[in-house]
């Protein structure tokens, strides 16, 4: 294996893993917070659609990309109002957005299904994307690349040393003991149901604007449910979900390079790879019992009431 | 020394009201600057909501809240805190998986703490300054019960504190660390600190409180200066006329062996656990055991190996002279094994099922059910017998077992075990947090069954009940139990000895003799 397959592999892993990246450090966010979305399909969905047709429509990238965020936030608002103020059940209303995204992503973009435009183009970081095996995978990238690996700064940053990642760990440990403390558990959740709506919402757009610059229907190909996958792979720790969303990026093109070398691998049964890997890993992790920081976020998934 | 002071916190005709029930009825009381304050009353009484209405958690549906002599609204914990209030809650207000100092920062403001390496230094300082030491770095779910107060005490004195809060506070610590806190508050009440001081053990608040307020059924029954008053007139005031603590029971006749503990040995099964060696004993029919101990030296795992929680590493179990090494839970029970475990919600009741539900859960085993099939009708009117005789506040049997007071679930479970009628009952903490009514009651009624042949084991830290119930006598320590004799061969010294330990290993020695 020479170096330029080496880079060309680092390259798509990088890639591939980006849109993963965007949507588990959202669904992060919102489930250390208390919250579990398992809308980010939908959410994903409605984000490239609405993504398309904005940069379709002006002719702007960038517009796309804002409208993208804005759209998944949007969203994702009516799975707050349900879940946090109406106080209804978060798995099955997470899941009912996943279907109502699906469907209403195929409804908005049913016109522009093999319409095509002009993709983002690569900005090579000067100097930086000449290190070899390394330089193009992280140097070479386009703009989301870029914004998906500063986000993902900007998060570690937040959690690990900032009061407001404090108050986030404290609300999803125990939002009655945090509202006894004076914080408003329901704004901080709704913030962080927003964010993560926003990181879907971004992840679409990638998709539609960047990954494969079109529109079709269901083109995030269960990226949301990786996602959710990696979220707990990386025991809610935001380094982790790093690593975690290229490992899975790597398995989702492992296919395409086994076939490149001309071994005969159905490829349906490569496809499944990242689902495995995260079965795997799972069983992995659960069976080290009491290991430290594995733990998921105490009160996640149950619904709060705030007291009268 | 109240009189002369300004007065630092008035209610005024406080009242609250939630569906069903009004936790508080115009009540009104004062405190004066540097007083120690009790807070009487039972389960029930309106004790904790009054509270949480001071401090700004639950919302008065009318009345005044007077502070240094201003009227104010307090709108929420962040107001309180800022007016000078601590508040340290019955229920920890603690997360497990943060360390002490984020626990502390997160009470505080970033403009009252600085940086977090200068709030680390101050957690210490004051730590050292009020003899409440701790690791600031400490995680605190690995932090015992009385460290974890430590922590919520601490985090309330590292501001401008004027009025500190305690909800039952004793209700979790050792003889000993009740002392420590007894002295810390003392200490802060003379720098001028007034204290409101939640409890229902009459001792304490005789040892402790420079006036009472006595609450009952939501409403002020009374207002008295403890050190001039008896327990016995405290009690009267708490529970209105119809008490009268009763001393005075009557001994049991032992009869056969029925529970036997042969060469026990169970090993930690985590970290937290402690390793039980040696256990020998030997419970038998009419009579009731007492244990002591402080928490956490094997009472848990004792109670889970009778009930069938634990397997046994070494040594014999024998109800009946049937061994019960093969003997699942269920099996136990229907042998007439009954457990009332110290975990109220979660062990020994359903929080989200309603009380016919929970009665149930255990008392299936000998009624209600035939065929599979439940008889519902009957399930409820047993739910509501023991709801009657045991005095359990509630709605009704479909109310939610998770609605009741800690004190009025307690009633509700022990006569869920009680009705049932068992050979063998292993009650751990009978009466922990029951007020002194219904504890009596509990305790004529264990007494009752144990005079219709029950053998019963009390494992309890309530030194009183032990003494008040026992007609043996025995203590855990560290996994060791010391020797059991009658009560009236240990006197209090002897018990306090075999608490800390000094029993040698006399249970080896019986072991070998056998």
């Amino acid at each position: 294996m020479d170096l330029a397959l080496l880079e060309n592999i680092l390259f798509a892993t990088v890639r591939t893993g980006t849109p993963l990246l965007l949507v588990a450090l959202g669904a992060m966010i919102s489930e250390r917070s208390g919250v579990l979305n398992l809308g980010q399909e939908g959410m994903i969905l409605v984000g490239a659609a609405c993504a398309f047709i904005a940069a379709y429509s002006a002719d702007s990238l960038m517009l796309g990309v804002v409208i993208g965020a804005l759209a998944g936030a949007l969203v994702s608002l009516i799975f707050a109002f349900v879940a946090l103020t109406l106080i209804s059940n978060q798995v099955a209303t997470g899941l009912a957005l996943t279907i109502f995204g699906t469907g209403l992503s195929a409804f908005l973009g049913a016109e522009y299904v093999g319409q095509s435009i002009e993709g983002m183009t690569r900005v090579e970081l000067p100097l930086l994307h000449k290190i070899p095996l390394i330089g193009p995978a992280l140097f070479g990238q386009d703009l989301m690349v870029y914004l998906g690996l500063t986000l993902f700064a900007l998060v570690f940053w937040t959690m690990r040393s900032t009061r407001l990642g404090l108050i986030i760990r404290a609300v999803g440990e125990n939002p009655q003991v945090a509202h006894a403390l004076g914080y408003k558990v329901l704004l901080v959740r709704y913030a962080a149901v927003l964010f993560g709506g926003a990181m879907a919402g971004l992840a679409g757009a990638y998709l539609s604007l960047s990954y494969t610059p079109m529109w079709a229907e269901g083109i995030s190909a269960g990226r949301g449910w990786i996602a959710l996958a990696l979220v707990v792979f990386a025991s809610w720790r935001t380094e982790r979900i790093l690593m975690g969303a290229w490992l899975f990026g790597f398995a989702s093109i492992l296919h395409l390079l086994l076939q490149g070398f001309g071994y005969d691998v159905p490829s349906n049964l490569l496809a499944m790879l990242p689902y495995a890997v995260t079965i795997v890993v799972l069983v992995f992790m659960m069976s080290r019992k009491g290991a430290k920081g594995l733990f998921a976020p105490r009160s996640l998934g149950q619904p709060y009431h705030p007291p009268q | 020394m109240s009189q002369e002071n300004p007065t630092r916190l008035e209610l005024i005709g406080i009242t609250k009201a939630y569906p069903g029930c009004v936790a508080n009825d115009a009540v009104s009381l004062k405190v004066a600057a540097g007083e120690i304050h009790a807070l009487l009353g039972e389960n029930g009484a309106g004790k904790s909501t009054l509270m949480k209405m001071i401090y700004g958690v639950v919302k008065p549906d009318a009345g005044q809240v007077l502070w240094n002599n201003k009227e104010i609204a307090i709108e929420g914990p962040a107001q309180a805190r800022a007016l000078g209030m601590g508040m340290v809650f019955q229920h920890f207000s603690l997360f497990d998986t943060l360390t002490v100092t984020e626990n502390i920062a997160l009470y505080l403001s970033p403009a009252e703490y600085g940086s977090v390496s200068a709030l680390r230094q101050r957690i210490v300082e004051v730590g050292e300054e009020y003899g409440l030491a701790i690791n600031p770095d400490r995680e605190v779910h690995t932090l015992s019960v009385g460290e974890q107060q430590r922590v919520e005490i601490i985090r309330c004195l590292l501001q401008d504190i004027q009025l500190l809060i305690l909800d039952e506070p004793t209700a979790v610590l050792t003889p000993a660390e009740v002392a420590q806190l007894i002295d810390m508050l003392k200490q802060l009440a003379r720098k001028g600190c007034s204290i409101l001081f939640i409890s229902h053990k009459l001792h304490e608040v005789n040892a402790l409180c420079d006036r009472a307020t006595i609450l009952r059924g939501g409403k002020v029954t009374g207002s008295c200066i403890p050190s001039e008053t008896s327990a016995g007139e405290l009690a009267k005031l708490m529970l209105g006329d119809e008490l009268v603590l009763d001393h005075d029971l009557p001994p049991g006749n032992a009869g056969a062996t029925r529970l036997t503990l042969c060469d026990i040995e169970v090993r930690p099964t985590s970290q937290f656990a402690i390793h039980l060696h040696n256990i020998n004993l030997e419970l038998k029919a009419g009579e009731i055991l007492g244990l002591a101990g402080v928490a956490g030296n094997g009472q848990d795992e004792l109670v889970d190996l009778i009930n069938g929680e634990l397997k046994p590493d070494r040594g014999t179990l024998t109800l009946d002279d049937v061994a019960l090494a093969d003997c699942s839970i269920v099996a136990r029970r229907r042998r007439g094994l009954g457990t009332v475990p110290a975990d109220r919600v979660g062990r020994g009741s359903v929080a989200s099922m309603s009380l016919t539900e929970n009665q149930l859960l255990t008392g299936y085993v000998n009624h209600g059910v035939r065929h599979s099939l439940v008889n519902w009708a009957a399930v409820r009117q047993r739910a509501a017998d023991i709801i009657g005789d045991y005095g359990v506040k509630a709605t009704g049997p479909a109310s939610m077992a998770g609605s009741l007071s800690g004190g009025n679930l307690q009633k509700f479970i022990i006569g869920r075990e009680i009705e049932q009628q068992p050979k063998v009952l292993i009650c751990f903490h009978p009466t922990w947090g029951v007020d002194v009514g219904a504890a009596n009651h509990i305790h004529k009624e264990l007494v009752a069954l144990r005079d219709r042949g029950t053998a019963v084991l009390v494992i309890s830290e309530d030194l009183d009940e032990l003494y008040l119930l026992g007609d043996r006598l025995g203590a855990l320590c560290g996994g060791r139990l010391s020797p059991v004799r009658p009560k009236a061969e240990v006197p209090l010294e002897q018990l306090g000895e075999w608490m800390a330990g000094a029993f040698g290993n006399a249970q080896e020695e019986v072991a070998h003799a056998h």
